[in-house]
């Protein structure tokens, strides 16, 4: 099945790395100390296992291995998926339910012991399924795990309940870091505060909301990396102090990414030591619409909210001053089961003419019952993307009628207003690390079903279609079968209205080589590959 | 002078009390918590499940009058707890961060009093003069400049200026060295912020020093010395800038007592791993028991800054310790 997209992939990924410096053909060089910034203050802990930030994956991913993972070489497909601590990507037996991985031989953790499946095992089965009292935030995505276990000290076996395109993707996961069992069996919260792994580089030390280092690890299993001696990130919560850190050569590279202004601002001092990669972003804005409150549980009125919105234009400007781009549903746009342009089109909101959108929105505004709606926007206060995106659709609504304010509050408070249900629309961001849009569309199912839908609606239709997708196999049926539910949630019920994809733009020093950007700040980030070029 | 010492010491715990229980309240009335923030606000998906794993593991899923209880037999024991968000003992995430705050607020308070007691008073005694205009000007200056707009304009001309002079733009280092460590690279950390806040801080005291100079210069016994033929070095020096000081180091044992706190945007502006950015990171991710630690902290700091400025009132001016 994936190899059944492989095509696809490869040109998707050209497309999305034409903008990349070229970074083919040149020897890596040994040697030097790259200098990264992490923009925040400090990861809540240290355990990939348990959190959800991207802080403590910038922080740690350096010292850990996965199983699998994304590609680094290829980092902008959405399905080449390689070995890490595997030998071979395993070829799914019993029908599609058996994953077996051998592992490598001969790999050390940092302390010296041997890594064998029984690490991988107890690893997994942390994540999938936690003991009492220990905290996994990812168990959800692998509902379709039935067990984990390691037949000898090389294999580690995947038995699942059914067979499923979502798994390796979600097996891909760059939180997946491989710890020691006998740590694990010791103290199941070890991790939480203390780093040991067996990647491309060794822990030296952490001084919180400081800086985290790292040294080299010669016995790495990969022949000739990690190319550097020693990685420092510094964290830096404020931009400013970021794009000056970059400017100064403090620091070469931010992996999360900067707004296009910063870039531009960067781009004008460095010159030509500027170089930068851009990609889209596995972050997509929606727009929620709780149904509980009237009028939004007529149809007729979220299909106007949707139609008001002119998309392909909103997106090129906003593209200038914000970090959003690509018009995409709510399947990640570079993925080989996002819709085509065309089919695009044939969702509301997303029609070629927006004059002809709108006269419908105020047609099914007029026929509801209501013309002149107002209505406030909840929204958070993170400039980016939310306060721009945000702004943008008010004045789009204006354009039918509809007047709204907004309401700007901190993450805690906005996140308490979407599950209590105490807002009327909302603007949100689903974001995810792998590209998978089998698990990364779960938080559009019913509320019953999906605890993260605030919308507060229940759609058993959107769910049949959804099962169905999930547990398709055949890849052309299942990007059908997605475009329907796509169709269905954006169009024919409108629960969700999706605005253009989030876009990162990552600047950096040009002496920084063998970095390749990826569709999420979660992906590649053991900087096993990246050399200096000073 | 010991009643009024114990008087002002035992005033100390009920405002400590207060404090806590305010900001104990206070915290909690806020929508959302701390797992909310940990679990969700990357935008990512989480389940039921591990937002109640994750409250009970940070006890918030109890009653708030047994999370009061607990904080106030912490206080007690002048055991802070844990930190919400990192897991680590509070008082360790703050004896991290303290230092660095603390070096800032004293340098900034010497180039404070250095400057503004100097230029306080020859403003004073040059009163209309072009040294007193001049004196002003640059005080009102510092007044109505924001210290993190001038924070961030000095970097920018830093670079500027080093990239005109050399082609590289240079800015301080944005990871702390302790004094000791490294003191050149420490300095060079620390200078910009200092100069920055201790500009502000100065122009209040030049003020404040300026008018309670030109009000003590009026004063009967002034005129008194300079009748008795005293030269004028010993009549400044003496008997009027002793007495003009009182309210001085009122207004320098307040600013310093926010200073270890206050620190909000210039800690951020400078990348400084101090108190202050810790008190906004706390808050914003509704870590409970470090923004508690923390307000104690700043408290206790302001009551402790302002029992030092009531005892420095009793030493410059018998007339209070004899109250």
């Amino acid at each position: 099945m994936i190899s059944g997209w492989k095509s696809c992939a490869v040109v998707l990924a050209m497309a999305a790395t034409a903008a990349m410096p070229a970074v083919a053909a040149e020897t890596p060089k040994r040697g030097g100390t790259l200098t990264y910034l992490i923009p925040a203050d400090a990861p809540p802990s240290l355990d990939a296992h348990r959190e959800t930030t991207y802080v403590t994956m910038h922080t740690g991913a350096p010292f850990y291995s996965v199983l699998i993972r994304v590609n680094p070489d290829n980092p902008a497909s959405t399905t080449d998926f390689v070995c890490d601590l595997c030998t071979e990507m395993p070829q799914p037996t019993d029908g599609g339910k058996t994953y077996t991985f051998k592992i490598r031989q001969g790999v050390k953790f940092h302390d010296g012991s041997p890594l064998t499946a029984e690490d991988a095992a107890a690893s997994w089965n942390k994540i999938v399924f936690p003991a009492e009292g220990m905290l996994s935030a990812r168990s959800s995505n692998f509902e379709m795990v039935d067990k984990v276990a390691a037949t000898d000290p090389q294999t580690v076996v995947f038995h699942l309940k059914f067979a499923t395109a979502a798994f390796l993707p979600a097996l891909a996961d760059p939180y997946g870091w491989i710890y020691e069992k006998r740590i694990l069996d010791k103290d199941p919260h070890w991790y939480e505060k203390n780093i040991m792994g067996s990647g491309p580089f060794k822990f030296v030390s952490y001084d919180v909301g400081q800086a985290i280092r790292g040294e080299r690890n010669p016995d790495y299993y990969r022949p000739g990396q990690p190319y550097l001696d020693a990685i420092v990130g510094l964290y830096a919560p404020k931009q400013a102090t970021r794009v000056d850190a970059l400017r100064s050569d403090r620091a070469a590279i931010e992996f999360r990414g900067l707004p296009p202004a910063a870039s531009e601002e960067l781009k004008a001092a460095l010159g030509k030591d500027f170089a930068s990669q851009e990609s889209d972003w596995n972050c997509g804005s929606v727009v929620t619409v709780n149904e509980k409150k009237k009028p939004f549980d007529d149809v007729r009125v979220r299909r106007a909210l949707t139609l008001a919105i002119d998309r392909w234009h909103g997106a090129e400007a906003l593209s200038k001053i914000a970090d959003v781009r690509t018009v995409g549903s709510l399947i990640f746009p570079g993925d080989p089961m996002a819709p085509s342009t065309e089919q695009l089109h044939e969702i509301a909101g997303f029609w070629r003419d927006i004059d002809k959108s709108r006269a419908e929105a105020k047609r099914l505004l007029k026929e509801a019952g209501a013309e002149g709606l107002n209505f406030e926007l909840l929204n958070r206060d993170v400039d980016q993307p939310y306060k721009y995106v945000g702004i943008w659709i008010i004045d789009e609504w204006n354009k039918i009628g509809v007047k709204v304010t907004q309401k700007v509050l901190p993450s805690g408070p906005w996140l308490a207003a979407e599950r209590g249900g105490d807002f009327s629309v909302v603007l949100q961001a689903n974001c995810h690390s792998i590209v998978n849009p089998l698990i990364d569309v779960q938080p559009y199912l019913s509320s019953s079903i999906s605890k993260q839908n605030y919308g507060n609606y229940e759609d058993p239709k959107e769910q049949e279609i959804y099962d169905k997708a999930f547990h398709e196999t055949d890849p052309a049926m299942q990007k059908q079968l997605m475009f329907q539910f796509a169709k269905h949630v954006m169009d024919t019920e409108a629960h969700k209205l999706v605005l253009p994809w989030w876009h990162r733009i990552v600047p950096y020093h040009a002496y920084v080589k063998g970095w390749k950007i990826s569709p999420s700040h979660y992906l590649n980030q053991d900087l096993a590959n990246i050399w200096l070029d000073k | 002078m010991h009643r009024y010492i114990i008087n002002r010491i035992l005033l100390v715990f009920p405002t400590l009390i207060g404090a806590a229980a305010l900001v104990f309240i206070l915290m909690r009335l806020v929508p959302g918590d701390i797992c909310l923030v940990r679990l969700g606000s990357g935008g990512t998906s989480f389940s039921t499940q591990a937002l109640a794993q994750c409250h009970a593991d940070i006890g918030i899923d109890r009653p708030w009058i047994l999370q009061f209880g607990d904080f106030l037999w912490g206080l007690a024991r002048f055991d802070f707890g844990i930190s919400m968000w990192s897991g680590k003992p509070v008082v360790q995430e703050i004896a991290t961060r303290f230092p660095i705050s603390l070096e800032v607020a004293v340098m900034a308070t010497i180039i404070a009093v250095a400057i503004a007691i100097p230029l306080g008073t020859i403003s004073a005694l040059r009163q209309n003069s072009w040294i007193d205009l001049v004196v002003r000007t640059f005080s009102i200056a510092g007044l109505a400049t924001p210290s993190f707009w001038l924070g961030i304009v000095s970097i920018l001309i830093v670079l500027d200026v080093t990239q005109a002079i050399s082609g590289h733009p240079w800015m301080p280092p944005i990871d702390y060295v302790p004094l000791w460590k490294d003191p050149l690279r420490n300095l060079s950390i620390v200078a910009l912020p200092a100069i920055t806040i201790g500009y502000r801080y100065a122009a209040v005291s030049m003020r404040m020093t300026r008018s309670a100079m030109l009000e003590v210069l009026r004063e009967d016994y002034i005129r008194t010395a300079r009748a008795k033929g005293l030269i004028n070095r010993i009549i400044i020096n003496r008997h009027a800038l002793k007495n003009a000081l009182l309210p001085v180091v009122t207004v320098i044992g307040i600013e310093f007592a926010f200073l270890i706190g206050g620190l909000v945007v210039t800690e951020q502006v400078f990348n400084l791993n101090g108190i202050g950015r810790l008190m906004v990171l706390s808050v914003q991710n509704q870590d409970y028991t470090m923004t508690q630690a923390l307000v104690m902290l700043v408290v206790t700091i302001a009551v402790l800054s302002n029992l030092v400025v009531d005892l420095l009132y009793a030493w410059l001016d018998p007339r209070v310790r004899l109250a």
